[in-house]
């Protein structure tokens, strides 16, 4: 019989799978915040039980807060992070309306080239984009990032919003075309009022993407000063082969928590645009 | 075309507008709208992705160390690669590396998908968790597993010592074989939730009526898995394989934190061969022609996930 089930199987047959991949999923996110807590006495005895804090201090917040750039990557990597956010927002919302909307000569092979460019990886572009950036006088500025992170993300950003886009019922547009309205007047008092939540998936993805970056940080900033949270930690808490690795751990997990936040925040919209962004297009 | 536009002009002739009728009416033609909205765009990919792409293939055909002037040299990159027995040990650990990440990713995910689709409370709250190691910045991750593997105080050779291993235990980024197969499970760890959280949405949409019916026939539950939830789920599990195959065979940042492509090149992967010889080295053409060859096996996957997508 299917509704046989007793609660303890049912809680069973949940928990024991769902258990082992939320542990699976938390495990490493545990063991950094408790080394990060733990002092270096306790960090490197290897007869101490290494799973818990037997005498916990911030001695390593503290350091990593007052040796190192960690609050100024910390602005960095948002200040990156927002203004490339805004700008893949503008321009991809420039490619995704006529994709999405219009009829017109090539519409077909523009949304073909806007995907493929999205799955276009950084290792093939970033030689030649570093000389690029070296010619323009770009290097060690934060223009060279907020300029190069938009390659990735309008794509993304239009792609995901033309798939967006489709969903929006297009009788509002024709009203507004009917009562004398231009084109851009009706996409932009009419049609994109009604997409935030389109805007705001993409927004989180495209937030989260710059948060994660690593590569063209790492050729473009090589300045302490201008360095994002990811290149900062591993170019500046690994000293050689000195691994200061409280301060890491501090680090990793306090550099974690503005990505943690604002997807905690949108974690739905960030779940329809997961899904929805790789199964249409 | 000029029927739609027709009637459209006579209005706005009709009533005084702001701007001249005739360049507003052009300005509202689909095409002449659609190009203008569409111009910053295309002219910012193409000064910052078409260009870079094509002098990329122009570099790779260069003798150019870096901070010097280039000069031709034709395929002579290519054919060095070819003889440099790195380059194919890079080669089989690209192919290594995704084909079992991706392997991993699929089963794993698919059992996620599965545990998940049940009923369960806090069942929204456990979905938004599970995806943090793929929201979480893979740098910083990364550094965590580190020191999880760490030669002298790995959590895990704590485990098996506590289980009655020799000790120091296995050393996981020094041995070849131990630091490919770390590599492949952290890579695995951050991406199974995607893979999970886009196959849960798939699930969800299987209508409960076929289950029933299946079950009324008489199926297993590893019958009703084989012969009506994964033919359903097809579609989207080559999408997201596909997704998956392309950034895992172009990975860089998990290999360069963790091991540098070591020991002896054990985990170099093409984008940090790339690195280390454009970079590292200073060979900007000979580093461009290592990430190049990386470009037959994309485009391919590239245009078939572009087509499949297409035809969705």
């Amino acid at each position: 019989m299917v509704t046989g089930h007793t609660r303890l199987e049912q809680a069973v047959r949940v928990w024991l799978p769902v258990g082992f991949f939320l542990l699976l999923a938390l495990f490493p996110f545990y063991w950094m915040a408790i080394t990060s807590v733990k002092p270096n006495a306790e960090l490197y005895n290897r007869n101490m039980m290494p799973l818990l804090v037997h005498n916990p201090t911030l001695k390593h917040y503290v350091g990593l807060l007052t040796e190192t750039s960690f609050l100024l990557w910390t602005w960095n990597t948002l200040l990156v992070a927002v203004i490339s956010t805004a700008i893949s927002l503008v321009l991809g919302t420039m490619l995704a309306y006529p994709l999405a909307r219009m009829r017109f000569a090539g519409a077909g092979l523009i949304a073909m080239t806007v995907a493929a460019i999205y799955l276009v990886p950084q290792p093939l572009l970033f030689l030649p984009l570093a000389d690029v950036i070296n010619r323009l006088d770009l290097g060690n500025t934060l223009t060279a990032v907020i300029l190069t992170y938009p390659t990735m993300l309008v794509p993304f950003c239009a792609w995901l919003l033309i798939g967006y886009f489709k969903t929006v019922p297009k009788e509002l547009e024709e009203a507004a075309r009917i009562d004398g309205a231009s084109r851009f007047q009706t996409m932009r008092r009419v049609f994109l009022p009604l997409c935030t939540p389109g805007f705001i998936s993409a927004g989180i993805f495209a937030f989260t993407l710059s948060q994660n970056e690593f590569l063209y940080a790492l050729i473009f900033l090589t300045k302490s000063s201008v360095r994002t949270v990811p290149v900062g930690v591993i170019a500046e808490l690994i000293r050689g082969d000195v691994f200061y690795w409280g301060q890491l751990m501090a680090g990793a997990l306090l550099g974690s928590i503005p990505v943690a936040l604002i997807y905690s925040f949108f974690v739905e919209h960030y779940v329809a645009g997961l899904t929805s962004g790789s199964v249409k297009g | 075309m000029s029927i739609r536009t027709e009637p459209l002009i006579g209005v706005t002739r009709a009533r005084p507008r702001r701007r001249p009728a005739s360049l507003a009416a052009w300005l509202d033609r689909e095409p002449v709208f659609s190009w203008l909205m569409m111009t910053a765009p295309i002219l910012f990919l193409a000064a910052f992705v078409g260009y870079p792409f094509v002098y990329g293939i122009l570099l790779s055909l260069q003798d150019r160390p870096v901070a010097h002037v280039g000069t031709f040299v034709g395929l002579k990159n290519f054919v060095r690669d070819f003889n440099d027995p790195i380059f194919w040990r890079v080669a089989v650990n690209t192919f290594v590396y995704t084909g079992v990440a991706t392997l991993l990713k699929m089963i794993g995910g698919l059992a996620l998908a599965v545990a998940m689709n049940q009923n369960f409370r806090m069942k929204n709250l456990v979905r938004a968790v599970l995806l943090l190691p793929f929201i979480v910045p893979t740098v910083l991750s990364t550094v965590a597993w580190m020191w999880m593997l760490d030669p002298a105080f790995s959590i895990f050779n704590w485990f098996l010592i506590a289980l009655g291993m020799p000790k120091p235990g296995p050393s996981w980024l020094g041995n070849p074989t131990l630091a490919m197969a770390s590599i492949i499970v952290i890579n695995t760890w951050r991406g199974l939730p995607f893979y999970g959280i886009t196959l849960l949405a798939g699930l969800q949409t299987v209508p409960p009526e076929l289950y029933e019916a299946a079950t009324i026939d008489g199926a297993s539950g590893w019958q009703r898995f084989r012969y009506v939830t994964l033919p359903l789920l097809q579609p989207i599990i080559l999408i997201v394989t596909l997704f998956s195959v392309i950034f895992t065979f172009a990975d860089f940042q998990l290999v360069y934190v963790l091991t540098h492509g070591g020991p002896q090149n054990a985990t170099q992967l093409f984008a940090t061969y790339a690195f280390d010889i454009g970079m590292g080295a200073g060979q900007l053409g000979l580093g461009a022609s290592v990430a190049l060859t990386m470009l037959p096996a994309l485009a391919l996957l590239i245009l078939a996930l572009t087509l499949y997508m297409r035809r969705q």
